[in-house]
């Protein structure tokens, strides 16, 4: 069909491909474009006062059958056959139930085999599928751009649009390539990939556009991987981030429950191929680094941009010129009581948190798990592994990882989002610091007065090992 | 629906700190609420209250002469992070109308611009010298005007702003944009009849 529109002739990225396929209407008068959705993730936080405002309004819900929920991020993630004891939380899940029921969307709520955090599950069902549009109301959806979706956060308002008319307001976002050649040394992962380009280019540094990762060590990665970097797009402040699909997203769509089969499946495949940006397509901007010069990262800060190679020493805001990034900068050390000069390995920890929308699927828990085999947390540290999905934990414990990670003196917990954005329960107290596989390291993030480390499933048992923040390579 | 909104005249509330997280904003635990009502209690909660649940004198927010004021000054890249719409709810329930930036995070754009919080993105120059002229003059009063999208400072002067123009309409004519998407109904039929769904999440 696109081969009829007129802007065949012009050259187009995997982005524009994307979006002029699913253009409801062209903005005219200065308006956006008005842009159909494919699936539209719904949970228990951001939900419920967009169904409130479609019953104010005497509205539907119009394509229930492109709509799904789940409960993640206020459940506990401890034993489920118990009520939430949280009562605003309960009310929370309870009223999504009610929502759910009376708009005719499907719920993997408490109790469904493919609850999990809504990151996880849509890969895992496939339903997340190349070529699409998908979105929720959550910043980390740009998560499902991994299978070379069109996949971004929204609030609120947006969640109802979609709700209403399955499609949203947009304007077409400028692109950014990010290109990774090369390949990674042992004890350095994807995880470690974004983290270094956060450091490079900082927290805002997408803003106004959208990542598309190529280059040699995109490529190597497994789907999970490239999660993961697509995950964290929104850290660099891209609302979405995508790698052009190939053989290793099909093979890891192919048979999930979702995935088209028999001549649907080869009508999608010859679809997905043409899933690239034109070679001589323009980006409006890029950035490359090799993959061979990367070492673990982590951040030593208070967003996801202030991170470095494990081996540095904490910065001194004292050597920047400008005065509100020095003061920022030095409000963020004196959060995390660091010094300026001293090294961050070797630093003392009190958590370890395994698990997010970021680095809880099953790859992540088999990496983690090889690690820690054969090897005992440190005392006095707290390890939580929480799975991403009931059917990652499923797995996990079939393969024997949970029992690795039990005997090591880790807990083993429920899937959901948990410390990652500690509503539930699972928190830092004050003061404390955590080694974490999640994606924000904000100020009380994971827990008021928390202290918050971002790294790889690696560097996370290594330090959860030693008890202080360790380099993974070590442990190899 | 919001009313309709043209422009603000008040005091400002300096904070200026970059990259500003809506997490700071309004902490995550305050959104088990079912509600957008009330979360003016909740705005920049833990900067505003020590951990004994005592206003922190040092907190901008707590000087009694920041009551009332509707204009925030921010460092840059204002609202990234999480897309909690409870941000710009808390914001408006405290009464800010406005936030004054060198940048935004572009979810926090969205939503700001949903809720009648105009996102006032200026050079980082300009941004500078406003952070300058209050320094000097704490209590002066910016008037941001949106149907004229400038910025118009004490001394006079005048700083143009640009606001998506198409919500900018909204936000002066206190529509909302579902009521525009609704009446492109016969483009909505058009397009489901061309694109089927591949997915039945019903199945």
């Amino acid at each position: 069909m696109s081969d009829h529109t007129p802007d065949s002739a012009r050259l187009r990225t995997i982005v524009d491909k994307i979006w002029d396929e699913h253009l409801v209407a062209t903005g005219t008068d200065g308006a956006p474009d008005v842009l159909g959705i494919d699936l539209h993730l719904v949970h228990e936080v951001t939900s419920p006062q967009a169904f409130d405002g479609l019953r104010a309004r005497g509205l539907g819900v119009r394509r229930p059958g492109q709509t799904l929920a789940t409960v993640d991020h206020s459940i506990p993630t401890t034993d489920r056959s118990q009520p939430i004891a949280d009562e605003i939380a309960a009310t929370q899940v309870s009223r999504l139930e009610q929502n759910c029921e009376e708009f005719g969307i499907p719920l993997h709520g408490i109790g469904s085999p493919h609850q999990g955090i809504v990151h996880v599950i849509g890969p895992e069902l496939g339903l997340t599928q190349p070529g699409m549009t998908i979105v929720c109301g959550d910043s980390h959806t740009a998560t499902h751009g991994a299978f070379g979706a069109l996949a971004f956060g929204i609030g609120t308002t947006e969640v109802e649009h979609v709700l209403a008319t399955q499609t949203l307001l947009q304007r077409r976002p400028r692109t950014f390539e990010v290109r990774v050649d090369g390949a990674l040394h042992p004890g350095v992962t994807a995880k470690d990939i974004i983290l270094s380009l956060l450091s490079r280019i900082g927290i805002g540094g997408g803003n106004g556009h959208v990542f598309e990762y190529g280059g040699s060590a995109i490529r190597a990665l497994g789907m999970e991987g490239r999660m993961t970097i697509c995950n964290m797009s929104i850290e660099g402040g891209a609302r979405a981030g995508l790698v052009a699909p190939d053989e290793t997203t099909f093979e890891y769509v192919r048979g999930r429950p979702h995935a088209p089969i028999g001549a649907d499946w080869d009508a999608a495949i010859d679809r997905w191929r043409k899933l690239t940006t034109d070679e001589e397509a323009e980006h409006d901007r890029s950035i490359s680094f090799d993959a061979g010069d990367l070492i673990p990262m982590v951040t030593y800060g208070t967003n996801p941009g202030m991170g470095f190679p494990i081996t540095d020493r904490i910065p001194d805001p004292d050597a920047l010129t400008d005065a509100t990034q020095r003061d920022s900068l030095r409000a963020a050390l004196t959060y995390m009581a660091l010094t300026p000069g001293e090294p961050i390995l070797g630093k003392r920890i009190d958590v370890v948190f395994i698990g997010s929308c970021t680095n809880s699927r099953i790859s992540d828990l088999r990496e983690a798990a090889r690690m820690l085999r054969g090897r005992h947390v440190a005392d006095g540290v707290r390890v939580m592994v929480v799975p991403g999905s009931t059917e990652v934990k499923r797995q996990a414990e079939e393969e024997g990882l949970a029992s690795v990670f039990r005997e090591a003196g880790a807990e083993w917990r429920e899937a959901g989002c948990s410390m990652c954005i500690a509503m539930n329960g699972d928190q830092l107290s004050p003061g404390q610091y955590s080694v974490s596989t999640s994606n924000r390291n904000f100020e009380g993030r994971q827990g008021k007065g928390g202290r918050t480390f971002l790294a790889s499933p690696l560097t996370a048992v290594a330090s959860a090992v030693t008890g202080k923040l360790s380099d993974p390579r070590a442990l190899l | 629906m919001n009313e309709p909104f043209s422009s603000v005249t008040s005091a400002v509330v300096p904070m200026p700190r970059n990259d500003i997280d809506t997490d700071q904003v309004i902490p995550a635990r305050f959104l088990k609420t079912v509600n957008r009502e009330g979360l003016g209690d909740q705005l920049f909660f833990d900067w505003r209250y020590l951990p004994d649940g005592s206003p922190n004198p040092d907190f901008v927010l707590n000087r009694p002469e920041m009551a009332g004021r509707q204009i925030l000054l921010a460092g840059d890249n204002f609202g990234c992070g999480s897309s909690r719409e409870h941000a710009p709810w808390a914001l408006t329930a405290w009464g800010i109308r406005a936030v004054i930036s060198s940048s935004f995070a572009d979810i926090f754009r969205a939503n700001a611009l949903k809720n009648g919080l105009l996102p006032v993105a200026v050079p980082p120059e300009e941004l500078g010298r406003i952070g300058s002229i209050l320094e000097a003059t704490p209590e002066a009063e910016l008037k941001v005007d949106l149907e004229a999208s400038e910025l118009r400072l004490p001394d006079g002067s005048v700083i143009p702003f640009t606001i998506d123009s198409f919500a900018r309409r909204m936000i002066l004519d206190g529509t909302d944009e579902l009521g525009y998407l609704l009446a492109h109904e016969s483009d909505l039929a058009a397009y489901e009849a061309a694109h089927p769904p591949r997915i039945s999440t019903l199945a």
